[in-house]
């Protein structure tokens, strides 16, 4: 009988190691072909950013990711997801988002990544506002309709 | 119930949660709305604009005429910019 697919979502404060990651979702497996994994970085705007402040609602990110993953597991014959998600200051340059995608075959694994992030942009419960580098006052970051639109197409 | 307010909606108002006790009447999100934005200047402030608002209910993403009598916790915020 194939193992249940591993799942593992994290919403935390502390930087993450995507190597150590990788390892621990294959650990002990035979069965995985295929590891699809995406960073997101926290971009410093050509000089003006000098880093994010990411709120999140706690509870409710845990189970918004928990609950995409869950879809992403019913859609694709998955082996398994990783899921790790920051808050709290992240200065330019520092990782924000991990998805790992464990599958058979590369194909299913880069659908479900992909499905994972458009998904968490619009249903996740984090807000970024920016802090500028100049020291001025800053923005909270809008949400754009083109990720609305990205996770729209897998409707 | 419990009110919680994110991001901008949080500045706004100026608090990050508190005691609601709305009257009987209002009994969907969309309403519940419209008694917030009567309490004060940085409610309506927060709230001018209801396309920008998105609403949890119970943790979980309400539609502006869920139901809210059951609630326990209702939480307020701008549309998510995470990833």
């Amino acid at each position: 009988m194939a193992p249940r697919p591993a799942l593992s979502v994290r919403v935390q404060a502390e930087d993450f190691d995507p190597g150590r990651e990788l390892a621990l979702l294959t650990q002990g497996r035979r069965d995985i072909g295929a590891l699809v994994s995406f960073v997101g970085l926290c971009r410093d705007e050509d000089g003006a950013l000098e880093s994010l402040e990411l709120e999140h609602y706690p509870g409710m990110a845990e189970s918004e990711i928990a609950r995409v993953a869950d879809q992403a597991l019913e859609r694709w014959p998955l082996q398994g997801l990783t899921i790790i998600h920051r808050f709290g200051r992240i200065p330019a340059g520092d990782r924000i988002v991990l998805v790992i995608a464990a599958a058979r075959r590369r194909a299913d694994a880069f659908a479900a990544a992909e499905f994972l992030m458009d998904y968490l942009k619009t249903c996740a419960p984090f807000w970024k506002k920016e802090r500028r580098a100049d020291g001025a006052a800053g923005d909270w970051v809008e949400a754009k309709s083109d990720d609305d639109n990205a996770a729209e197409r897998w409707r | 119930m419990k009110a919680l307010y994110f991001a901008w909606v949080r500045e706004r108002i100026g608090l990050a949660e508190e005691e609601i006790a709305p009257p009987g009447e209002v009994v969907t999100v969309r309403q519940l709305i419209d008694w917030l934005s009567a309490r004060g200047d940085g409610y309506a402030a927060a709230f001018a604009n209801p396309a920008t608002i998105r609403a949890a209910v119970d943790k979980s993403h309400a539609a502006p005429d869920a139901p809210i009598a059951a609630a326990r916790e209702i939480a307020f915020f701008p549309p998510m910019t995470g990833g």
